[in-house]
């Protein structure tokens, strides 16, 4: 039973004015609403959400994590465990089904072969332990009742499709041996496999560089446009929605706040929370002093605010001529970092991975060093580096006047008290068992020996206070926490140590672009603060743009371009760095 | 890559196993007595004889040298106590006993105890999976010598459907009682693994995947999620069959079967020397070469195992 009649039980687009595309929607979702019931009670995680898919169109569903973007997605495929979740309201249909009142058995059928779905983790979401070419078979083989030669067949096709290199060989590898986004690219072939009508995609770009984001979109687009489905959409980047989505429709706390044509949206927001979502971004330029948040634009309550005019005051970077004015804090000579690959029968060291090789920069007190580059290109390492974490193979880092390099034990913690380093990752980053109050007080500490417990307690309350945390914190463990909380835990840690020099490894990767916004403006206030150094280290170009002085661009290992954050970004000399600039998803 | 990974790993045994002769040699002659020390006093000068006729009286240092090389030629020398037969003879007897005991009670442990947890972690926090974990408990707590005498209780003597020991030859229903009082605690152990890295398994991404692709529950829990889910138990392996190796030799002693673990209580107890370094030494290469095929099978299962 594979045939289906085209056009059948699709309805008259009531509200026209709503949806463009063919005008005939092949999703129309009503008043949904779907609860999880947890031990603190009753959650709603989606409610009352109403939006439609037009055959063929592209809707994009933007939120933060949490905003209840995914449990929709999860909700059209049938894919919410029940309990603990619960369907508590509304319909959807699907070309005329009612999918909710669908046996598991014949929902099934549309799983895989009508409704195919691309998630964000690329790294995981493919069984590490089967080969790619049965993996995508799988799918042929279970809805289109394709032999397994076929089968196979049809995969290399699909492979090929799209743009993998070398699929002969692709379709006989595993997962681990695949990058990124060449994985995304077997999630996309496998979701295509069965040309279905619908494509979910949930955040597919999110954890790609800015390159591979693009040739992945570009890809999306073409088969779209192709096999004519309708795909949704679902990130928390507005950039991207605005290159791929016709239509957008925005969640924020389980609720649709506001839905619209993609650029009518982006030009005339009318919901408070979307105009917030669209300015705490930061664009190539015309940034101001501060990143606009959510919250300047509305109450945690949902009221509207007026903006005030001093928060929309310009970013004035200052000229090369003025930074260079500021005394060399940090001085990196020819660095290379090599990590041995060992092989043979007695594990001899046969190769090198040369992860920084030949590295020289400055880096002066009180400003900020971005660092970008793809992911591989060594930026985490070299940072690691110079704090000695990761031991350097060759060259030479001065910290104000006094080898690192060279430094022993002792001096090396000395060093070390006055370079501090916040990772990406806030949760794995802090111990779990240890309490805020054990997290700070065991830094502090370290750092002053002598002053008693109760100073150091107040000393851990200022520094929460400082990060925008309160003193009624410290008892509290890090999954207490959300993400950008745990990020500014990391922050006050690192303080606790008054260290001079930060380096910030993709710091706010991680965290929703409103909570990012925050987090980079409490870096920029603390900079101002206590004339802090930093090295910023990210792949988000816009984030480096922002917030650094200086910006280094590193591939393979190696600095290819070096210059102030305005040479870069208006005059990029190398090719590489004019390839990383064109991939930046605009907006409108 | 394979092939130079075995013989990277067997050279890598060498050590292991000449540390292990070492300690044993050394330990066994520091126990007080001899294998001559039983109830009839032997006249001096026919000890003495004796002792000359196994070189027993030759300095310790130069009687280990000897036996490590006639070990490394192969000959474990002769038995003290069975006199008439040398160890290998007695190994050779009891080796196929105790493997034949030991790899069903390895392998009934495995099959089973996979099929249960795999059943647990499908139907989590249910009735049955409290039931099912609830027994693996105490079948984990309770210790082969007292689950032994319990079957033998029921199944032998109140019952009369199996004999209570003795070999017959290897017959199926000989088997049956050791095999399952063996097995019962590792089987259980290895359902509670089963159950906790499937429940886990269950959860990531690459499930999620599979249930997108639209495909049956059996082909989600026994193809996708089972060859992930499996690699912890098969990790589990090595120890699992060191202890019933172990295991067995307690086991033999109850149900009075002619295996090699007979011959290393005897062996210990008569300071039967030679016997005693015979068995360590078959158990040391069974365990190593044992862990060697576990993290073989490992490497087939995931290829993420690379051994170079």
């Amino acid at each position: 039973m594979t045939a289906r009649v085209q056009g059948s039980g699709f309805r008259v687009q009531e509200d026209p004015g709503q949806i463009e595309g063919s005008g005939q929607a092949l999703v129309r979702i009503d008043g949904l609403t779907v609860d999880f019931h947890t031990e603190d009670g009753r959650v709603r995680a989606v409610e009352d959400l109403s939006f439609d898919i037009p055959k063929g169109g592209t809707v994009g569903l933007v939120g933060e994590s949490g905003s209840g973007k995914s449990v929709t997605a999860m909700t059209l495929m049938r894919l919410i465990p029940t309990p603990p979740g619960e369907i508590s309201a509304g319909r959807v249909e699907f070309d005329g089904q009612d999918l909710l009142s669908l046996s598991e058995s014949r929902m099934r059928r549309i799983r895989g072969k009508r409704i195919g779905m691309i998630f964000q983790e690329p790294m995981t979401s493919l069984n590490p332990v089967f080969r790619i070419g049965e993996q995508v078979a799988e799918v042929l083989r279970q809805h289109e009742g394709l032999s397994r030669r076929a089968a196979r067949d049809r995969t290399l096709d699909l492979l090929t499709q799209v743009g993998l290199p070398r699929p002969k060989q692709i379709i006989d590898s595993y997962p681990h041996q695949l990058s990124g986004g060449q994985k995304q690219r077997v999630m996309i072939a496998q979701a295509m496999s069965c040309e279905p009508d619908l494509l979910i995609a949930d955040e597919p770009t999110t954890a790609l560089d800015v390159t591979i984001q693009k040739q992945v979109l570009d890809l999306m687009g073409e088969l779209q446009a192709r096999y004519g489905m309708s795909l949704l959409f679902i990130t928390h980047d507005l950039g991207v929605i605005a290159e791929v989505a016709s239509q957008v429709v925005v969640m924020y706390r389980s609720h649709k706040v506001e839905e619209g044509p993609t650029e009518a949206l982006f030009q005339r927001a009318e919901h408070p929370y979307t105009r917030g979502l669209i300015a705490c971004r930061p664009a190539l330029e015309g940034n101001p002093r501060r990143l606009l948040t959510v919250g300047d634009f509305m109450t945690a309550e949902g009221e509207a605010l007026e903006v005030p005019s001093d928060r929309l005051l310009p970013q004035v970077k200052r000229s090369e001529a003025e930074l260079d004015k500021d005394k060399p804090l940090v001085e990196v000579t020819d660095l290379k970092t090599w990590y041995p690959v060992t092989g043979g029968l007695f594990g001899k060291v046969v190769d090198q991975v040369r992860a920084v090789d030949g590295v020289s920069l400055t880096i002066r007190r009180g400003q900020t060093f971005g660092l970008v580059g793809e992911s591989g290109c060594g930026k985490t390492t070299l940072g690691r580096s110079l704090l000695r974490l990761t031991e350097p193979t060759a060259g030479q880092i001065v910290f104000d006047g006094e080898q690192v390099t060279a430094a022993d034990e002792r001096a090396l913690r000395r060093l070390r008290k006055r370079m501090q380093i916040i990772f990406q990752d806030p949760y794995s980053s802090l111990n779990p068992r240890m309490t805020v109050a054990d997290i700070l007080l065991e830094a502090l500490r370290e750092f002053r020996p002598k002053a008693s417990r109760a100073e150091h307690r107040e000393t851990a309350s200022a520094l929460l206070d400082r990060v925008g945390l309160s003193a009624s914190h410290l008892g509290r463990y890090p999954h207490e926490f959300s993400g950008g909380q745990r990020q500014r835990i990391g922050i006050a840690r690192a303080l606790a140590v008054q260290p001079e020099f930060m380096v910030c490894d993709e710091s706010v990767s991680a965290l929703d672009v409103s909570v990012q916004a925050q987090i980079l403006n409490l870096l920029l206030d603390l900079q101002e603060e206590f004339g802090l150094t930093y090295l910023f280290i990210s792949h988000d170009l816009s984030v480096v743009n922002f917030i650094s002085d200086y910006v280094g661009v590193m591939n393979e290992g190696k600095l290819v371009e070096y210059g102030t954050a305005e040479q870069i970004y208006t005059h990029p000399q190398q090719d590489y760095t004019k390839k990383l600039l064109a991939a930046i998803p605009r907006g409108l | 890559m394979l092939p130079r990974y075995i013989l990277k790993r067997l050279l890598g045994a060498i050590p292991t196993l000449l540390i292990l002769v070492t300690i044993a040699f050394f330990l066994i002659r520091i126990a007080p007595g001899g294998p001559f020390d039983d109830d009839r006093n032997l006249p001096p000068d026919i000890l003495a004889n004796l002792e000359a006729k196994y070189n027993l009286d030759q300095p310790l240092g130069v009687q280990y040298l000897n036996y490590l090389g006639s070990v490394l030629r192969g000959d474990l020398g002769p038995s003290f106590q069975y006199s008439d037969f040398t160890v290998n003879e007695l190994i050779a007897e009891g080796f196929p006993v105790s493997l034949r005991l030991g790899g069903s009670a390895l392998l009934m442990a495995l099959l089973f105890g996979v099929i249960i947890g795999t059943i647990a972690a499908w139907r989590q926090n249910s009735r049955l999976d409290y039931l099912l974990m609830g027994s693996a408990m105490t079948g984990i707590a309770i210790p082969n010598f007292v689950l032994a005498p319990i079957l033998i209780l029921f199944f032998a003597v109140y019952f009369g459907w199996l004999p209570a020991g003795g070999w017959g030859g290897g017959a199926l229903r000989n088997m049956v009682l050791p095999v399952i009082a063996l097995a019962l605690p590792y089987m259980a152990y290895v359902a509670r693994l089963t159950r906790g890295s499937m429940v886990e398994t269950l959860r990531s991404d690459f499930v999620r995947t599979a249930r997108a692709k639209g495909l049956p529950e059996w082909k989600i829990l026994g193809k996708h999620s089972l060859k992930v889910a499996l690699l912890p138990v098969v990790s589990y392996l090595g120890p699992a069959a060191a202890a019933i190796i172990t295991g067995s030799v307690v086991i033999e002693q109850i149900f009075g079967l002619p295996g090699m673990g007979r011959y290393f209580v005897q062996g210990a107890l008569n300071r039967d020397y030679t016997l005693v370094m015979g068995v360590v030494i078959v158990i040391g290469v069974l365990i190593v070469v044992f862990n060697l095929i576990v993290d073989i099978i490992y490497a087939l299962i995931d290829p993420r195992i690379r051994y170079e």
